[in-house]
């Protein structure tokens, strides 16, 4: 019983890191009042161009060194999410386009990036089979070698491929920016009022463009997690399915600050594999479960709203493009 | 005091906005389609990238895969029209600023409703009944899908984005339910349903399939053409939409104009869904409405919520994935590469919209 | 002579086929204040935005201390050492007030604290009363204002713009402000200051600059002015205002407000027992510092806000019966037969939707007339073809989007639609703000024409000159509350302006005036 529930932990723990990749992603990109709906997209692209930049390291080497792999396919993933953001900035801020609808079509986009190359890599390559990166998949997902001797407290907290930690600092270290430094008060104001940030001399196209491209490369690092640690350097088309929506969703739920997000991520990713720790369920009954964080963030949301914190809200600008001339 | 600010440089490009000065329709259409144009030129050159196939034999490759054969266009016809009347479902919503990601649930469960009763009582009702029942089921089940988000957002203004992305969900969760308990082997693939009684099952129409869903679909976009143009409901909508300042000012009733849409928005979805079930698929998947729910916001956004440009606009896209996926067939590779298309030829036209609103002025600045 | 501190030469800016500004030249010394005088309208904010590098000219130069200088950002306007404080502050509502002086500064490490102690020392030096980590959203008006100032002095600002500065505040706090204002003109800074108010420009500047139309008229220093100098130059002739004002025939009082008290949404008391009666055949003045509660007592009686207390009579000439207003929506005072037509301070924003034509804008009120699932557009477009024609509405046609027209003829628009209601009562909330002299006059001359009619009319303004010389009576709020209902033939701009801070009038005699 005690190994289930320690099983269960880590098992949501493991669940929770691409949600809160993408969510802490996401703040940022959302502190600066944009709301890149292309997230999702950016996560897919983020893992299909880590399996790319790994696989043709691995494909052109005999013998691969595991640290190249880590590097070339962590580069690459970012790379990938970086122009991925680059084109929801370039459209939403230089073109000034709807933010609703360019994410829509950026997740469009990027989900059609990932299966395609997921599906073809190999065949564009002459090859057959699946994708499997094993060297580059087994070095992400390398702990300390007294992991598991420690017990319930390794396995709990020790047994997990550097990007896990990556992410908690990461949101951790976004927390700290956003709140305890200059930047962070600029980006905040520039998400409040824009147009407040232009008048105290802060670029704001600037400071968006960043945060758009910052928060995406973070997104994208979930998608990597999920190809490289969680199934071990394999792709599966539609394998990352939804989690970049449920990204979005743990954004609300964590009431845009990163620190929460953490604990959001947890609870998220304990309920989207909870039915598989809840004995004697048929599979018709799991697919019910499965319902539930759909149903929680349906509830969160309902809750969040009916409540009117100030400081709860989201930026003040969120969703709306600026342009300095209008009057 | 630092010295940095003088001519640096000679020109500059200013931005400003066309506030005053719209530009004339045909100019706007021109920018339009050279960006239509343009991005078929990049699709082009990431397909023979990809391929190392002379383009031109790609497109009539996409040509002859939707104009081939009767069938072929049959297909793309029927395509254009399931896409079609997703966008005019969510029109009205859109138009109000209701921004209701959620067409893509509220499609599936209008499906999940008449496969019900074409799965249980198939062969217990004569078929036009059935039809007429599972048409009432399919419309019902769409309104409560896009009435749910509503309400909230009426009473609490809570965020419908998120919310009806959210009933995605529960409705493709459903949706696997069902097939678990109907599809007791496991397979968790729901084969044709009373493939021989056809019980259920639109009829043919001057002998061919998908008829009755195109006819359906060019009505649906007359009416709601004028709904919008011509109604009372519909000059509350762009009013609501507009701004709700206003809308109170006249005495509208906001709360109920977003609750009124909302049910009209979910029924026609909720239709679609029955279409597809009935008229097309006769089976039932997770992948029912095959991700045209958010395609069908962009067609909606693109055509600036026309319902005659969308039909040019949904049948540019299903041409696309048609022509995509034809290519991806016959060179073996992944037919996820219409969605790279559809994404690439939507950022060019969401792009040159900026273009058509705003004026790129060069500022002189003589130099000392 | 020493070189000037700010100099502008020949600045053009145009929107679209507006000019704002057409060749202006302007000069301010170290410790000088300059007032920049103008009509609504006459480009002074656009300027102003120029130097502070909100907007880029399209013609014309720029020297800072006699060099010249390209300001392209309002980071460029920073490091010469500009500094604006904007009519319409610029904060942000969620940051305190300590964070919203350093925002966008960047020197040095982030240390709040520090910053919370140097803001202390100049509030000290200058006289100023402020918590540094009170929220924006919780201050008071004269408190962001404050805000502002210290933000721009925190900068090390030696030039500094202030966008009207009083209109906002109470003649305590203008006093105030002044005095700080002279201190730091004493410390050798720049001051430019913008108003349309002459007593301030006299009181407060060393030189003025006159703006018309976007045109430059010309500069003088104050000593040489006095007020019809001055308003000759503002206005172009030297006027009178003209406003044929006829005496109230057949009065009967129409609206009945008692004792009515409104709470918003953030638990403030906006109305305070208001008590009034507006008559027909008269034109009901309401003056009042901006933001004193005009605009939730018209949407009170428009049925757009609920009021918590007191009632709302309208006493309906046809049948005599009285009949309450309270707790009605616009739709359901529109069936009882109540005509009211109200004229909105937000005219694109409430009056009129921007995107449709102006056909379209006609049928707003009327819209839901007939049966009919459809819209009739026959009538809103003769109606279109009416106003456009009756009141010289300069467009394309009558299918133009509103939000294509200028300022004047969107209000005329307007205008024309709710009179041509037909009302017994209407309301009209600043109909004349932002408008040439000419559209400004054919607006009074139409609500005079109402009044004429026997509609009860209620005109909120801010010119108290047009509000002494338009109306029949004038009613004064101060901070939610009724300071005083006055005879607009018999008393003056100062007793208005007495009654708008607050302080009762030391006679009685004209306190009720009309009543």
């Amino acid at each position: 019983m005690l190994w289930t529930i320690v099983s269960f932990i880590k098992a949501a723990i493991i669940q929770s890191i691409p949600l809160l990749f993408g969510s802490t992603g996401e703040i940022i990109t959302e502190k600066s009042g944009n709301l890149n709906l292309g997230i999702p997209g950016i996560m897919y692209v983020g893992g299909i161009s880590g399996i790319i930049g790994g696989y043709i390291y691995e494909h052109s080497v005999l013998t691969a060194n595991p640290v190249l792999c880590v590097l070339i396919s962590f580069i690459s993933s970012l790379l990938g999410s970086a122009l991925m953001s680059l084109i929801y900035a370039f459209l939403t801020q230089s073109l000034k386009a709807n933010q609703n609808v360019t994410g829509l079509a950026l997740t469009t986009f990027g989900v059609g990036v990932g299966n395609f190359f997921g599906g073809s890599l190999l065949k564009l390559f002459n090859e057959s089979g699946s994708i499997s990166l094993l060297t580059t998949g087994s070095a992400y997902k390398a702990v300390l070698p007294f992991a598991h001797k420690t017990g319930i407290f390794g396995e709990l907290f020790l047994s997990y491929g550097f990007l896990a930690y990556l992410a908690i600092v990461i949101s951790i270290l976004a927390s700290i920016i956003l709140n305890k430094t200059r930047v962070g008060l600029n980006l905040r104001a520039v998400g409040e009022s824009p147009a407040t940030a232009d008048a105290a001399g802060i670029n704001v196209i600037k400071y968006k463009y960043l945060s758009i491209l910052i928060g995406g490369m973070t997104a994208g690092l979930g998608g990597l997690f999920f190809v490289m640690d969680y199934t071990a350097g394999a792709w599966t088309n539609n394998g990352f399915g939804d989690r970049g929506w449920l990204a979005i969703a743990i954004v609300i739920f964590a009431l845009w600050k990163p620190k929460n997000a953490i604990l959001s991520s947890f609870i998220f990713g304990g309920l989207y594999i909870v039915c598989v720790y809840i004995p004697g369920l048929s599979s018709a009954a799991k697919e019910i479960i499965k319902m539930l964080p759909y149903l929680v963030t349906i509830i969160v949301l309902i809750f969040i709203s009916t409540k009117n914190k100030r400081e709860n809200q989201p930026p003040a600008s969120l969703g709306l493009s600026y342009f300095r001339e209008e009057r | 005091m630092k010295n940095f600010i003088t001519n640096a440089r000679k020109t500059s490009f200013h931005i400003s906005k066309r506030s005053k000065s719209a530009l004339p329709t045909w100019k706007a259409w021109t920018i339009r389609i050279v960006s239509v144009i343009i991005s078929l030129v990049v699709c082009s050159l990431i397909i023979v990238l990809l391929t190392g196939q002379n383009p031109l034999e790609v497109y009539s490759a996409m040509i002859k895969g939707s104009f081939g054969s009767e069938r072929k266009f049959l297909v793309l016809i029927q395509n254009t029209a399931i896409l079609l009347g997703i966008s005019l479902a969510v029109t009205p919503a859109f138009k109000m600023k209701f921004w209701n990601l959620g067409a893509e649930g509220q499609v599936l469960i209008g499906g999940l409703c008449c496969m019900v009763l074409m799965f249980k009582i198939g062969d217990k009702l004569p078929n036009s009944v059935l039809i007429i029942t599972m048409l009432i089921s399919s419309i019902l089940g769409g309104i409560a899908w896009g009435l749910i988000p509503a309400i909230f957002k009426a009473k609490w203004n809570t965020n419908e984005s998120l919310f009806t992305l959210m009933m995605n969900y529960i409705a493709i969760q459903l949706v696997s339910f069902a097939i678990m308990v109907w599809v007791p082997s496991g397979s968790s693939v729901m084969g044709l349903v009373n493939a021989s009684s056809r019980a259920g099952w639109l009829p043919d129409l001057f002998g061919k399939k998908y008829i009755i869903n195109i006819i359906t679909v060019a009505v649906l976009t007359a009416v709601m053409y004028v709904y919008l143009k011509y109604s009372k409901h519909g000059y509350e909508i762009s009013v609501v939409g507009e701004s709700e300042n206003t809308a109170k000012y006249i005495g509208i009733n906001v709360k109920k104009v977003i609750l009124r849409t909302m049910i009209f928005s979910g029924a026609l979805c909720g239709l679609v869904g029955f279409l597809l079930v009935a008229g097309t698929n006769h089976t039932i998947s997770k992948e029912l409405a095959g991700g045209n729910g958010f395609t069908a916001i962009m067609v909606s956004w693109l055509a600036k919520f026309n319902p005659i440009t969308m039909v040019l606009t949904s049948f540019l896209i299903a041409f696309l994935q048609k022509g995509a996926g034809e290519i991806a067939t016959s060179f073996n590779l992944n037919t996820s590469i219409a969605e790279i298309l559809t994404g690439i030829i939507i950022f060019f036209i969401i792009g040159s919209e900026f273009f058509i609103n705003y004026e790129i002025k060069k500022t002189k600045k003589e130099a000392d | 002579m020493a070189v000037p501190a700010i100099e502008l030469k020949n600045i053009t800016k145009k929107f679209g086929c507006i000019i704002a500004n057409n060749n202006i030249n302007l000069t301010v010394n170290k410790g000088e204040i300059l007032a920049l005088l103008g009509e609504n309208g006459s480009g002074k904010t656009t300027l102003m935005n120029i130097i502070s590098g909100i907007y880029f000219p399209d013609g014309g130069q720029i020297f800072i201390n006699g060099k010249e200088t390209v300001i392209r950002s309002p980071k460029d306007s920073f490091d010469c050492k500009i500094g604006m404080i904007h009519q319409h502050f610029k904060l942000v509502d969620v940051f305190n007030a300590a964070e919203n002086i350093i925002l966008g500064l960047d020197d040095g490490k982030y240390n709040l604290k520090e910053a919370t102690n140097l803001i202390k020392k100049i509030c000290i030096q200058y006289g100023f009363d402020i918590d540094p980590e009170k929220k924006i959203y919780d201050m008071s008006v004269s408190e962001k204002q404050t805000v502002e100032i210290i933000k721009v002095l925190y900068r090390g600002a030696d030039i500094l713009i202030l966008d009207e500065p009083t209109a906002v505040l109470t003649p305590q706090e203008t006093q105030k402000l002044f005095a700080v204002l002279r201190n730091m003109r004493n410390d050798g800074k720049s001051i430019i200051i913008i108003t349309h108010k002459l007593h301030e420009v006299l009181s407060i500047s060393d030189k003025v600059a006159v703006l018309r139309k976007g045109e430059y008229i010309g500069t003088i220093e104050t000593k040489d002015a006095n007020e019809s100098i001055l308003t000759e130059m503002m206005v172009g002739k030297k006027i009178t205002l003209n406003i044929d004002r006829t005496e109230p025939k057949d009065t009967a009082d129409r609206l009945c407000v008692k004792s009515v008290s409104l709470i918003n949404r953030n638990g403030v008391k906006v109305l305070d027992n208001i008590d009034f009666t507006a008559k027909s055949g008269e034109i009901l003045g309401i003056a009042g510092i901006a933001g004193s509660g005009q605009k939730e007592l018209l949407e009170s009686i428009a049925g757009l806000q609920n009021v918590d207390s007191g009632d709302i009579l309208y006493l309906n000439p046809k049948t005599g019966n009285n009949e309450s207003l309270k707790g009605k929506t616009p739709v359901q005072i529109h069936q009882l037969g109540v005509r009211l037509s109200f004229v909105p301070e937000d005219r694109l924003g409430m009056g009129l939707v921007g995107n449709m034509d102006i056909v379209d804008n006609m049928m707003l009120r009327s819209y839901k007339k007939g049966k009919s699932v459809f819209l009739e557009r026959k009538d809103p477009r003769k109606l279109a073809h009416k106003v456009i024609d009756s009141l010289e509405v300069a467009t394309p046609g009558a299918s133009t989007p509103v939000r294509r027209l200028s300022g004047g003829n969107v209000q005329k628009i307007l205008v024309g639609r709710e009179i041509e209601a037909s009302p017994t009562v209407l309301m009209a909330a600043y109909p004349v703000r932002g408008l040439d002299i000419n559209s400004s006059y054919m607006i009074y001359n139409l609500l005079n024409e109402q009044k004429e009619k026997g509609v009860a009319v209620i005109f909120v303004g801010e010119d108290l000159d047009v509000l002494l010389d338009l109306c029949d009576r004038i009613l004064v709020l101060c901070g939610g509350k009724v300071t005083g209902i006055l005879d607009a033939r018999k008393t003056t701009k100062e007793e208005i302006g007495i009654l708008m801070t607050g302080k009762k009038l030391k006679t009685d005699d004209n306190a009720n005036g009309g009543e």
